[in-house]
């Protein structure tokens, strides 16, 4: 194991060598949830970021990484970012999961002439006429593995979809999303409360509505209650979602229930890709558990950050711009590129869940939507 | 027709699932005249306790027992290290004593088993849907939860109303220094009390913990609901605690279920969703501003 850990960190190192100029330091604050029922999401993303840095070595180490937990709440995660820009006086903000927290958070770290690089969180309203020349998305828009959902709901021939997502911005541009590209029907269209863990009144809604697939939205903890709930009251109608429902650690919470299900991700662990496997490999060895979709983003942002420094030096706004919107990495998930208002264009593939052993995992399937963009991008000027 | 009588099923066991927390709170504060913010704390210990022995044995059965034990166990230890100091206080120092707790049981869970949620499986005999008279189908284990509820509260009114025990409780909430002059000890009393609490607190968090997820931070939001459910019920009775426990429940499931819905005949779907979901989770504040201006004692509280 140490000698495949080795291997696999000497190899992405190297991959980070070539071609590397001696960067300045550049000191980090991560905001992230580590605490209560979305603490998992904010620890991977977290370890996948430590990760990467651990990995690049010498150009690892010129990060000054300070990581603070917002409890999933916006006035703590507003408070955190005054104080890392105000006296901690860093150069990049980063880690944000939950986009009613972004909302908070964002708008005013770019007006201060802060880098945000989002590892997750991607409301719509950043990524149209709120966006920002110093905002990166490295994750998604919102709304892009909800639409995949729809595309695939579409290929997989569902024509009365019931759909449900929590009542905030990332859910709004789930169903925003599915609709987009789902051409069916709605049999029901139901938002619940952020944070919601009984499901029993959404369940026998979808029981009486008569759709013919369901499609849901509910990340972290909301998501284990409800596929839990929805096993056990024999409705059995399919399931279809974005990958956020069906994480590495959430997978493990469901078990037998999420069998089968047919969900949406930009990235998986079976992509076949020299920097996932070594990617996969590391984080196994390092962390003892298989990474998420979440470590994964995390991972991705800071070679994002890593490759931006080796080009320009921070301090020089203009030219760590440019470098950053060059995306010069080599992303987990493939082929990476941004968008004219920094989001990303890349592949949603469609992912299944299967049992590996004892491990319930995800293997990818086919893929539902290609060099995929997002809808908002004709109303950014940045 | 069929979706109205299984979100009465909700409702009943919903509010059943809040009976189990209310009906400990309600001893605690009627007994011995403390507010428990740790109650929840007790409920997460049950979850944690279950998960982790039904994993080590593979029966959810045991994880069950263990989470009555277990949740009792915490709750004697913590009555005799902490609470039995604050019964003198007022309740300022209460509320923050016990709040601290809630900050100790919580860290203290994560350093044991991590902040990822715990899988909790159901058993065979529970898990799945049955078909109910009337072609209604539901959830095996909701049924259960229902059942369970129902014959803690039979006992409950058995203990309280029909043995020595129940007479000592009943003795101490009215008039603690008359039964301490009469014999009875008091402090062996209250731990009997708080631990009984504690236990029916861990046994809805292990019951709910197999519908839901088990994590760290899943008592707080069940605590401030059972605390409207005894401040509706009036403190300190039993029967408060089961009658509000049901009342929010209905109030509860039914507003979230109708509502929307009601709303929708007007309006787009997600602004009907968002209208209606946040008058349905502030339906049962209102519910208990209205009993508590109807009867400002709660439905079964002592008038004093």
């Amino acid at each position: 194991m140490t000698l495949k850990a080795t291997l696999a960190g000497g190899l992405a190192a190297l991959a980070l060598m070539a071609g590397m100029a001696a960067a300045g330091p550049v000191k980090v604050g991560m905001i992230t949830t580590l605490s209560g029922g979305g603490a998992g999401l904010g620890i991977d993303v977290r370890d996948g970021f430590a990760l990467a840095l651990k990995l690049a070595g010498e150009a690892g180490s010129a990060v000054t990484l300070i990581v603070e937990d917002d409890q999933q709440k916006p006035d703590i995660a507003v408070q955190i970012a005054d104080k890392m820009i105000q006296s901690d006086q860093v150069d990049v903000l980063t880690g944000i999961i939950w986009s009613n927290l972004a909302m908070a958070v964002v708008p005013s770290a770019v007006a201060q002439g802060r880098f945000y690089l989002s590892p997750n969180a991607g409301p719509s309203a950043l990524a149209g006429a709120g966006c920002d020349k110093n905002y990166f998305n490295v994750a998604w828009q919102n709304d892009n593995l909800h639409e995949a959902a729809g595309a695939y709901a579409n290929s997989a021939g569902y024509k009365n979809s019931f759909m449900l997502a929590p009542n905030y911005p990332a859910g709004t541009d789930a169903i925003a999303g599915y609709k987009r590209f789902y051409e069916g029907a709605a049999a029901g269209e139901v938002y619940t409360q952020l944070g919601q863990t009984d499901y029993a009144a959404e369940i026998a809604q979808i029981r009486a509505s008569g759709a013919d697939s369901v499609f849901f939205f509910l990340p972290g903890g909301m998501g284990i209650a409800f596929m839990k709930q929805y096993a056990q009251s024999g409705v059995g109608i399919p399931l279809v979602g974005p990958a956020f429902s069906f994480d590495q650690n959430i997978l493990q919470a469901v078990g037998d229930a999420a069998l089968g299900v047919r969900n949406t991700s930009q990235w998986s662990k079976d992509l076949d890709n020299a920097a996932n496997a070594a990617f996969v490999a590391a984080y196994q060895a390092e962390y003892g558990r298989l990474p998420s979709l979440y470590s994964s983003q995390g991972y991705d942002t800071a070679n994002l950050l890593l490759s931006a420094m080796a080009k320009a030096e921070v301090s020089d706004q203009d030219g760590f711009r440019a470098a950053l919107e060059a995306a010069d990495f080599a992303s987990v998930r493939g082929d990476f590129r941004f968008g004219p208002n920094h989001h990303p264009i890349q592949d949603i593939h469609v992912r299944e869940v299967v049992k590996e052993g004892d491990i319930y995992t995800n293997k990818v399937i086919g893929i539902a939507l290609e060099d995929h963009g997002d809808a908002y991008a004709a109303e950014c000027r940045m | 027709m069929m979706l109205l009588a299984e979100q009465l099923l909700n409702g009943l066991q919903y509010g059943m699932m809040l009976f189990l927390m209310a009906a400990g709170l309600t001893l605690v504060f009627g007994v011995m005249g403390l507010i428990n913010l740790a109650h929840g704390a007790l409920y997460m210990v049950g979850a944690f306790a279950c998960a982790a022995v039904a994993a080590a044995t593979g029966s959810f059965w045991a994880g069950l027992a263990a989470s009555l034990g277990a949740a009792a166990a915490a709750g004697a230890l913590v009555e005799v290290l902490v609470i039995r100091r604050l019964y003198a206080r007022d309740h300022l120092d209460q509320v923050l004593a016990t709040f601290a707790l809630i900050l100790v049981f919580s860290e203290g869970t994560r350093w044991l088993f991590g902040s990822f949620p715990l899988y909790l499986s159901l058993p065979p005999l529970l898990s799945g849907a049955v078909s109910l008279p009337g072609g209604l189908v539901y959830p095996a284990f909701r049924l259960a939860i229902i059942v369970i509820g129902a014959a803690v509260a039979i006992g409950l009114f058995w203990l309280i109303g029909r043995t020595r025990l129940g007479l000592r409780i009943r003795a101490g909430e009215a008039d603690r220094e008359m039964i301490a002059a009469l014999g009875v000890d008091i402090g062996r009393l209250y731990t009997l009390v708080f631990a009984l609490g504690a236990g029916l607190a861990g046994l809805a968090g292990a019951l709910v913990g197999a519908v839901q997820s088990v994590q760290v931070g899943m008592g707080e939001p069940v605590l401030i609901l059972a605390f409207v459910t005894i401040v509706i019920g009036g403190i300190g009775s039993i029967k408060g605690a089961l009658v509000g426990a049901l009342l929010v429940g209905m109030t509860d499931t039914l507003g979230k279920a109708l509502l929307p819905g009601l709303f929708a005949r007007f309006m787009e779907a997600s602004a009907a969703g968002s209208v209606g979901g946040a008058l349905a989770s502030v339906l049962i504040y209102l519910l208990m501003a209205l009993v508590l201006i109807w009867r400002p004692q709660g439905l079964y509280g002592g008038a004093s």
